[in-house]
């Protein structure tokens, strides 16, 4: 991949293969495994929120199941868009599991959750301005001084635009990167809903997108909710992925090569099955890119 | 300012009211549409981690009261970490000053009791003490040893019968018997291994056991058990709470 003065990737061994977001309906299921047995994804992906337990169960189940995949921590929670900065106290949080875990990559959101020491459970929106610029790119610069890592920032999902926006969420995306070195984690979904629900086209956003640090990629499928003549796109993560993010997926890895790929799916959970059967139809798209190719990102 | 911003929408996810509705716009569909989708996952996400941690509250309230009691809690209790294995712990408070539960006097203790068991299953790991390490204490010094309480180890003690009330409305239970609620009930939890245990223990073991945690010696908190109930057996009770993994250190002075 592109190199570039100010970023690059640090060497991960998350594969740029298909992964699965693990959920705790499958926990027990990969973590009863065989030692030997072959492994249900090439890697995984965590909500980092989801083990900040102390012990118990849980941390047990994903130890078994760190042996035998690569794990991803996905954050939920820290809230990069928060005008008060971050929380030490969860900072600290985070830094314990990933200390257990030794994840190969940490991501977050261009979202914000945290205001008044108040957690509101939802990756919120933000305008895309030179003051919200300022605010994410020390918070995210605060969180990799923290974490001594990279961190991949997800392109959110969004319902709303805030007047005081003053450039399209892909500049404010590549500004980021150049102020702090983090890297992108690609949601083609969100992508694809943020563009209907906001009226800007996807081809544009994937055309200025800054390809050479993206880290990471993730589809989901999401909802349609029709009220009057509006018609909302809900990235519930509650479905297959459908078929134009498929397309606009095979449009990005055409353009950049394989990239790790993970399969979200939060509501309704399935078979973990037919979430490796999600990761497969993903794969094979990387593999008619680059069949002779299957390294690691450097 | 983005930090007013941010209390606007903060209001207006966790109320009725659009706040955020001057700064902000759709591309098409109305505002009020949109800013739903966000109140409505801030809050039914939350109410439903609350379903989660509270199954038999909302099996005994019904699904439909125990959405509008939790979405009241939301609303007033929002997180104050984003750990959502850690919130609810002031809904059994919520539940006890109730208007509309105050029929239901053993359902608050009946949330304690799960989330207990909540906080059983999230506890910290050790290794239960193992018994025979007392063997080489001796015997004129037993007395005076110190009994640390596992970290999964919870005990919740109330004048109903919540370990019946409990155990009725677990999901698998078709036939409900009647319950004489006005039995008092003393609930202990926990976690020898993985799963976490919930047993009904007698009122002089619970004075026993509530008596460690505040670091009493081994005699001192006999001797409270035997002031609840003469007839209690020290060396039966300990051995229950080895095999239960109560402890998991213990300290000679």
């Amino acid at each position: 991949m592109n190199a570039s003065a100010t970023f690059s990737l640090k060497q991960s061994p998350i594969p740029a293969a298909a992964g699965i977001g693990l959920r705790l309906q499958h926990l027990n299921e990969i973590a009863s495994q065989a030692d030997d047995a072959p492994p249900v994804a090439s890697w995984l992906e965590i909500h980092s929120e989801t083990f900040l337990n102390a012990g118990g169960p849980r941390l047990v189940m994903l130890q078994e199941v760190r042996k035998r995949h690569p794990i991803s921590c996905h954050g939920v929670g820290l809230s990069l868009g928060s005008a008060q900065g971050l929380d030490p106290a969860h900072l600290k949080r985070l830094a314990k599991l990933f200390d257990r875990v030794k994840p190969a990559l940490l991501s977050e959101h261009l979202a914000w959750s945290v205001v008044d020491g108040a957690y509101l459970n939802d990756l919120l929106p933000l305008p895309y301005n030179d003051e919200m610029l300022a605010v994410v790119s020390a918070n995210v610069s605060r969180a990799q001084d923290f974490f001594g890592q990279q961190l991949l920032v997800e392109n959110p999902s969004s319902y709303l635009s805030f007047n005081a926006s003053t450039m399209p969420e892909w500049d404010f995306l590549a500004r980021l990167v150049q102020n702090t070195g983090c890297g992108l984690l690609l949601d083609v979904n969100n992508v694809y809903v943020s563009a209907a629900n906001n009226a800007f086209s996807a081809e544009d956003y994937l055309a200025s997108v800054p390809w050479d640090v993206v880290g990471e990629i993730h589809l989901a499928g999401h909802s349609i909710e029709v009220e009057g003549d509006d018609r909302v796109l809900v990235d519930t993560h509650s479905t297959y992925v459908c078929d134009p993010v498929w397309g606009l997926y095979r449009d990005v890895i055409a353009r950049i090569g394989a990239r790790p790929t993970l399969i979200e799916w939060d509501m309704d959970i399935p078979a973990l099955s037919e979430l490796q059967h999600e990761a497969t139809r993903a794969q094979a798209v990387m593999d008619a890119r680059q069949p002779q190719d299957q390294a690691c990102v450097a | 300012m983005w930090l007013e911003t941010q209390r606007s929408f903060r209001a207006t996810v966790t109320g009725v009211d659009d706040a955020i509705a001057p700064q902000a716009h759709s591309a098409h569909g109305t505002l009020a549409q949109r800013v739903a989708v966000y109140r409505n996952t801030v809050q039914q996400s939350l109410i439903d981690v609350l379903a989660s941690a509270f199954p038999a509250v909302q099996r005994i309230v019904g699904v439909r009261f125990f959405s509008a009691l939790a979405r009241d809690f939301v609303r007033s209790h929002l997180p104050d970490v984003p750990q959502l294995s850690v919130y609810g712990v002031k809904f059994p408070d919520f539940i006890a000053t109730h208007k509309r539960l105050s029929d239901l006097q053993y359902l608050a203790d009946v949330a304690r009791l799960e989330w207990a068991r909540g906080e059983s299953y999230f506890a910290a790991d050790a290794a239960p003490l193992d018994p025979a390490g007392l063997a080489a204490i001796a015997p004129e010094r037993l007395a005076s040893v110190i009994f640390t309480l596992h970290p999964a180890t919870r005990l919740v003690v109330s004048p109903h019968a919540i370990h019946r009330v409990w155990m009725v409305n677990q999901p698998d239970v078709v036939d409900v018997p009647a319950i004489d609620l006005g039995i008092a009930e003393r609930v202990i939890l926990t976690r020898p291994h993985y799963a976490v245990m919930v047993r009904l223990i007698a009122p002089a073991d619970a004075a026993f056991v509530a008596a460690l945690n505040r670091k009493l010696s081994l005699g001192a908190a006999a001797g409270e058990a035997l002031s609840v109930d003469p007839a209690f057996n020290l060396q039966a009770v300990l051995q229950d709470h080895f095999i239960h993994g109560t402890f998991s250190t213990v300290q000679t002075e």
